[in-house]
């Protein structure tokens, strides 16, 4: 769950084989590619996944959903996670 | 129950924490993650411990087009994948059809085969889809032991069938071995098939469910055999799946990676050929039923009203094994092995490595529940006469027979 080698500085995608399916605590992921399951904690980081693919940075997309400088950490740490586990992928600009 | 491995990547810190996962899903979830579909009581073997006393087809089951309004159902509830089973699904001739459904409708697709139908060229097919996966049953990792469960000629189409998928290029399909016994000293054997074939491995605990019930005394493992197997899947760790089917193995000491929880009615559940709704696909007994398919509202109406679901989740209360230091790793076992070994599903599991199940299990007294519904092939003893002719020039194959 290392951060090492997550930019939050860029663009990030969830992975096309990726299903989301919301959950009262957050969403649960199943990644048809790796065949495993991962989970979302909570509505706020379910918000910024979502929102990935919109922003031009992760760390916009978490601005964006309302996560503060202080609890940044924490929420690259969740996204960091889902980088290793192929969940989320970088997106490539053109 | 059959989840993958998980990671729980979350903001685990901040004021919206909802806590272990675990506690979560002992509640249960508004749609599973992944079901049990058998999708047919026909099979080409009688393996002597099939959990649902498969051999012949029920002329009940469900249609094709039964089957895909299921699946337009399960997409709709977004469950991810189902494990399709059976029997042996691929003798289904819609089997293929299916498939293609459900994975057309965003609906995963892993099935369990003996590998009869596993030609070179559906091999092909199956490494083209990434929404596809295959477990070859195996329980041995000799003929000798395999067939002795499985039947005869059954390890050689397995072998036959893992070689088609290894050669199409089906990287990480699985191995699926019940433990026994008898294969238990064999698991380093079946890891070296597994890595020849570029398969993963994965191994599932033996239910006294079905047929099983029949043979468990026999078949199912030692208490040091249990220490033996715990140790061997904490050494190798996520390389080997075990559908977390070992969680009663846990109170050994560390958890075993994956899910640790019966997820039976709260995250999994079981649909039959004929389309009856099981907690689990280990309990196919009335007492687990909770509805069918073809009832009004169909299976999203069972998952989420039907009386048997919501008792299951419930909190747990852990009955005689509440007092014991360790009922937080094991959470009592498996509901299924309880029952059909005739103990209380509040009390220990047969196999409780404290060794309550055992004590438990010698107070037992009188017949233990039969599973409700039997396909078994029916075995019709046929004697073969050995008549020699009375003379050699008899020809007539009724010569000899006085006319009655």
């Amino acid at each position: 769950m290392s951060t090492d080698g997550f930019d939050l500085d860029r663009p990030w995608q969830v992975d096309s084989r990726v299903s989301m399916r919301p959950e009262p605590f957050g969403a649960l992921l199943y990644h048809f590619g790796t065949r495993r399951l991962s989970f979302l904690k909570n509505q706020r980081v379910l918000a910024v996944v979502r929102s990935l693919a919109e922003h031009p940075s992760a760390r916009a997309a978490c601005a964006a959903a309302g996560v503060t400088a202080a609890e940044l950490p924490v929420y690259a740490r969740a996204l960091a996670a889902l980088a290793d586990s192929k969940m989320i992928s970088e997106r490539r600009v053109v | 129950m059959t989840l993958t491995r998980q990671a729980a990547p979350g903001a685990g810190s901040s004021s919206a924490s909802p806590g272990r996962l675990v506690d979560l899903f002992q509640l249960g979830l508004d749609a599973p993650i992944c079901l049990t579909w058998e999708l047919t009581y026909a099979c080409n073997l009688s393996c002597v411990h099939c959990l649902s006393s498969s051999g012949r087809r029920d002329p009940r089951e469900l249609t094709t087009a039964e089957c895909k309004q299921v699946i337009d159902t399960l997409e709709r509830m977004q469950v991810f994948y189902v494990n399709i089973g059976g029997g042996e699904p691929t003798v289904r001739p819609d089997f293929w059809e299916l498939v293609d459904y459900a994975t057309a409708h965003h609906v995963g697709v892993k099935f369990s085969t003996n590998g009869v139908k596993i030609t070179p060229e559906v091999a092909a097919r199956l490494a083209a889809s990434d929404y596809v996966d295959v477990q070859i049953s195996l329980d041995g990792a000799t003929a000798e032991v395999n067939d002795a469960v499985r039947g005869g000629g059954s390890y050689a189409t397995a072998m036959r069938a893992m070689e088609n998928l290894s050669n199409a290029g089906f990287r990480g399909f699985k191995l699926s071995v019940v433990m026994t016994r008898q294969n238990i000293p064999q698991l380093n054997a079946f890891k070296s098939i597994a890595d020849r074939f570029g398969a993963q491995l994965r191994l599932t605990r033996l239910r006294p469910s079905g047929r099983g019930a029949d043979v468990w005394h026999e078949l199912h493992p030692t208490a040091e055999q249990q220490r033996e197997l715990y140790d061997w899947l904490v050494a190798h760790g996520e390389d080997v799946l075990t559908g977390d089917s070992f969680f009663h193995l846990s109170a050994y000491g560390s958890a075993l990676p994956g899910l640790n929880l019966c997820g039976a009615g709260r995250v999994v559940c079981l649909i039959d050929p004929v389309g009856d709704v099981y907690a689990c696909p280990f309990a196919i007994h009335s007492q687990f039923l909770a509805g069918n398919v073809r009832d009004a509202g169909g299976f999203e109406s069972v998952w989420r009203t039907s009386d048997l679901f919501k008792s299951l989740r419930t909190p747990d209360t852990g009955g005689a094994c509440r007092s014991c230091g360790h009922y937080d790793s094991c959470r009592g076992g498996c509901m299924a092995a309880k029952f059909f070994t005739g103990l209380p599903l509040d009390g220990p599991d047969p196999e409780c490595v404290q060794g309550y199940g055992e004590a438990a299990l010698a107070g037992v007294s009188g017949s233990t529940p039969k599973p409700s519904v039997d396909h078994s092939h029916r075995r019709v003893p046929v004697t073969i006469g050995r008549r020699p002719p009375k003379r050699d020039c008899d020809e007539n194959p009724l010569a000899g027979f006085a006319a009655s």
